[in-house]
């Protein structure tokens, strides 16, 4: 099983409804966030082009976070989903320096927080708040290993990108282009 | 009348009392992952149906509570077709009002002290009893008629009928001449029906759509941006029209950077080509319309090259864009848009859309313009009201002659002596609505209130216009009260139910309470004939054939018994409710009245030297400036920028993220300095801002001062002498890099 989740910025609005989903459904304190939205523009008036993209924890493969956690707080999860363990968290830090993604953030209760993929929600067979609640639908989620998923179907009918392939972490959130 | 000025007061001095009670509540869960996995799995969260009031949409959903009772989050009713289980961002951030520690929290009555206005806090009994007799006194020496309400939002109907108990019929919303009066009105003498809201376009089968500056997406009007989505997945054609490089405008096939203030010309340059490259439907204008051969006549010479000198768009993408709206006809919808009160001329253009859509086909149409189904919802019985002696209508016997609602304005304008008619408003009753972001000109609405002998304020949230009343009564938010039944228009016939998730939090309110309190100490006790609205609901639901004990479980439901029929059938005869009976390309009532019979495009002024043309619009997580405050959504967006074309911000040399000071042609200065926003996405020739910002009540604590108000420089009002919309468009700003006022000496 590997989870993975595919963000079509063709469709993406760029409305934050992602941010605040997660920020309600985890309690994320306000003035935080797991996920963010970037917009780039290229062009000059009037040849524009706008990629509107829904942002956070790649959950990858070769995930420097875990490798780099003195403690083992940052793990992985079955179906490659990286977690943090609240209690074993002892709040230094390495991991949110070793993030080519800047995904991490310090909790103000003194531990690292991160996207979850909802885990709490996808064990129990739901989608993660930001793909339930996204208006556009431009967010599929699912299991790789399944042809059938949603993620995987998208991946076979469009292009698709990576951020910062170069890291080599083999990131797990794919950007339908 | 009352001769002393009345002073602004700011709230927080009464206030403040109340602050400190929910600053824990939103970290709730924070840090307690596992507790909240036990609690769902145990069942010991509960949910409550609601429907959401951060905006017009309206859509239904559910209020999540967790064991303490302790309100958690808010998500979609997946049996809803406003949101099909998705809110947008306001909604799912609407548990933002519900804990925002700067709501109005006790009723407050304006009182003398020393010799300065001030709030003091009072009980309700002391605010109705102030109320009842100032009411009373406006009566008898004025009539019941010179009192008037404005309202926006669900419980707007419960003082509307204590407004028409009480005697008056003046009863008005800013959303019809502020906003989408001039599209109902053009669509009404049109096609004889309005557009309604939620938009009966059927965008989801539409194979082409063109948006004239309406910037779906950045305006989360939810179910319309899904469709819209969803379409394009199935890769419909999107034409947008836009100064401003907006976010659907880079979802757009074609995107048509027009200068603006000159869409009419656009829109007859569309005309022109349909009729004379023979595309338009010529069977369905045939059996459906009248005046066509006016129309052909009137625009023969509006040929593409001609628009072109006036739009700055190309011939070539005129006709282009014509081609690809034949070529998908009649699935193709010219979008009548939502706020359209921009130049004065808002009812003639809302006219060419209408007619643009005429020879599409696309009205009565799969993929064009649907027949929505509504559910009647019986009126809990209640005695006759009263006939009202004078409406607003006398006041204004040759003006806004084909307006089908209420003038806001002309009744703001009509509470001011001496200001083109006579005084003929003592008297405002205010529900949801903060007139001065929502009226243009907020100098004469701070006339209009100076004048008046009674403002009461109905709000959730203490927002500018409290401080000008003389009550202010706390309404609790939508999630701690029940409300009437939504029914709005939609393809299929729905209800939906809005119940309490919690109790109301301080000394609130729901807002039916409030009315019905108000009645009866005003002895009109008798039009609010149940004990609640639990009562009332449940009589409601049940002639409907549902129970509010279903509802409650459900939340939504669907009522077949009230659908119609969606699109016209093939070769189908339809009688339009016009005076013709047709589709009306050339309106003789608009002729009779002394308006143009097809539209004509008129230039509009420009901006002189150094000034730019004021653009403004939404961003999708705030709805007006009722979100201002909310601590979810400012974590969101926190304040509105201005953006600027980069060759005019290198001319005046002001860089990315300074704060300036906006001036506008009047002389106003805007009351904050606004972050800029060098951007390639906006014309040369205007500025752009997001609306509902630069709030001036200190009580916000949250929003105060930051940001600009758009409202604050629009103080040129293009007035639709047909329906009385307040064009807003026609400002021009100019930057101010130092704050004004400031002295060096040296």
């Amino acid at each position: 099983m590997r989870y993975a989740m595919a963000i079509d910025t063709k469709k993406c609005v760029g409305c934050s409804d992602c941010v605040v989903a997660c920020q309600t459904e985890n309690n994320v304190p306000i003035g935080y966030c797991r996920d963010w939205v970037v917009e780039v523009m290229n062009g000059t008036y009037p040849q524009l082009e706008i990629e509107i993209r829904s942002e956070r924890c790649n959950h990858c493969d070769n995930s420097p976070c875990v490798r780099c956690c003195p403690t083992g707080a940052s793990h992985i999860e079955e179906g490659g989903i990286v977690l943090v363990t609240h209690h074993r968290c002892i709040g230094c830090g390495a991991c949110i320096s070793s993030c080519p993604y800047d995904a991490r953030y310090s909790h103000p209760d003194g531990y690292v927080d991160k996207c979850t993929f909802c885990h709490h929600r996808v064990v129990k067979g739901e989608q993660p708040a930001c793909v339930a609640v996204c208006p556009t639908k431009c967010m599929y989620f699912g299991d790789l290993d399944d042809a059938n998923s949603d993620v995987s179907k998208i991946l076979k009918l469009r292009k698709y990108k990576t951020l910062a392939p170069e890291a080599g972490t083999k990131p797990q959130i794919y950007y339908l282009i | 009348m009352k001769t002393s000025r009345r002073e602004f007061i700011k709230i927080s001095s009464a206030g403040a009392a109340g602050l400190a009670i929910t600053g824990s509540a939103l970290k709730l869960f924070a840090g307690k992952d596992k507790e909240l996995e036990k609690l769902l799995k145990s069942g010991e969260v509960k949910r409550y149906p609601t429907y959401c009031e951060i905006c017009f949409w309206k859509c239904a959903g559910w209020t999540y509570v967790n064991k303490e009772g302790k309100i958690w989050k808010v998500v979609g009713n997946e049996e809803d077709p406003h949101c099909n289980g998705r809110l947008c961002p306001r909604g799912t951030g609407g548990i933002g009002s519900y804990y925002d520690e700067d709501r109005l929290k006790k009723p407050l009555i304006r009182v003398s002290k020393n010799g300065k206005q001030e709030f003091r806090e009072a009980t309700w009994d002391e605010a109705f009893e102030v109320i009842a007799s100032k009411m009373k006194k406006i009566a008898a020496e004025h009539g019941p008629e010179c009192i008037a309400l404005f309202n926006h939002g669900t419980g707007g109907k419960y003082f509307t009928t204590l407004m028409k108990a009480f005697g008056s019929g003046n009863i008005t919303a800013p959303s019809f001449a502020q906003c989408r009066g001039p599209r109902e009105v053009g669509f009404n003498y049109t096609f004889g029906e309005t557009v309604e809201s939620p938009e009966r376009t059927d965008i989801i089968n539409a194979r082409c759509m063109v948006l004239i500056g309406s910037h779906l997406g950045e305006n989360m009007h939810n179910s319309q941006v899904q469709e819209m989505s969803d379409a394009i997945d199935r890769g419909i054609t999107l034409i947008t029209v836009d100064p401003r490089y907006s976010t659907v405008a880079s979802k757009s096939k074609f995107w048509l950077p027009i200068k603006p203030a000159t869409d009419l010309a656009l829109l007859l340059a569309w005309i022109h080509v349909l009729i004379y490259d023979e595309l338009y439907d010529k069977e369905y204008i045939a059996r459906y319309a009248t005046g066509f051969e006016e129309l052909k006549e009137h625009v023969k010479d509006m040929t593409p090259e001609w628009a072109y000198g006036i739009t700055t768009i190309k011939p070539d993408i005129i006709r282009k864009t014509a081609y690809e709206m034949a070529n998908a006809k009649p699935s193709v919808i010219v979008h009548p848009g939502r706020h359209v009160t921009w130049y004065g001329d808002d009812t003639q253009r809302s006219r060419a859309i209408a007619i643009l859509n005429a020879l599409l086909g696309s009205w009565g149409r799969k993929g064009g313009f649907y027949h929505p189904s509504k559910v009647s919802v019986p009126d809990f019985p209640h005695p006759e009201f009263p006939q009202p002696k004078r409406t607003w209508r006398d006041v204004y016997p040759d003006k806004y002659l084909l307006a089908d609602e209420v003038v806001s304005t002309g009744i703001c304008d009509a509470s001011i002596p001496g200001l083109g008619s006579a005084c003929n408003f003592k008297g405002w009753i205010v529900y949801a609505t903060n007139l001065l972001a929502a009226l243009p000109d907020q100098r004469k609405t701070i006339e209009a209130i100076n004048n008046l002998d009674l403002l009461v304020v109905i709000d959730t949230m203490p927002a500018e216009l409290a401080g000008y009343a003389d009550v202010v009564l706390p309404e609790c938010t939508y999630l701690e009260r029940y409300d009437i039944l939504r029914n709005s228009p939609m393809k299929e016939a729905y209800i939906a139910l809005r119940m309490p998730a919690a109790e109301p939090m301080y000394d609130s309110k729901p807002g039916w309470w409030i009315a019905k309190q108000l009645a009866e100490k005003l002895g009109l006790g008798e039009y609010f004939p149940y004990k609640d609205m639990e009562e009332m609901l449940d009589w409601q639901l049940k002639q409907l054939g549902s129970s509010l004990e279903e509802m409650k479980k459900i939340g939504v439901k669907k009522l077949p018994q009230f659908n119609s029929k969606l699109y016209f059938e093939e070769n189908e005869d339809v009688e339009f409710n016009t005076p013709s009976g047709k589709i009306e390309l050339y309106s003789q009532v608009f002729a009779d009245h002394g308006f143009d019979p097809i539209p004509v495009y008129q230039p509009h002024p420009e901006p002189p030297e150094g000034y730019y043309r004021l653009n403004y619009g939404r961003a999708p997580m705030h709805t007006f400036s009722r979100t201002a405050n909310n601590p979810n959504l400012t974590d969101l967006m926190d304040e509105n920028t201005l953006w600027v074309n980069p060759r005019v911000a290198s001319e005046w040399g002001i860089e990315n993220g300074q704060y300036i000071w906006i001036k506008n042609q009047d002389g106003v200065v805007s009351s904050f300095p606004i972050k800029v926003r060098i951007t390639e996405r906006i014309r040369w020739d205007s500025v752009f801002m997001v609306h509902g910002f630069g709030q001036t009540n200190k009580y916000y604590t949250r929003s105060y001062g930051r940001g600009a108000s758009d409202t604050q420089m629009i103080t040129n009002i293009m007035e639709d002498k047909i329906m009385g919309g307040t064009g807003m468009r026609g400002n021009f700003v100019t930057f101010l890099t130092e704050k004004p006022g400031k002295e060096v000496v040296s």
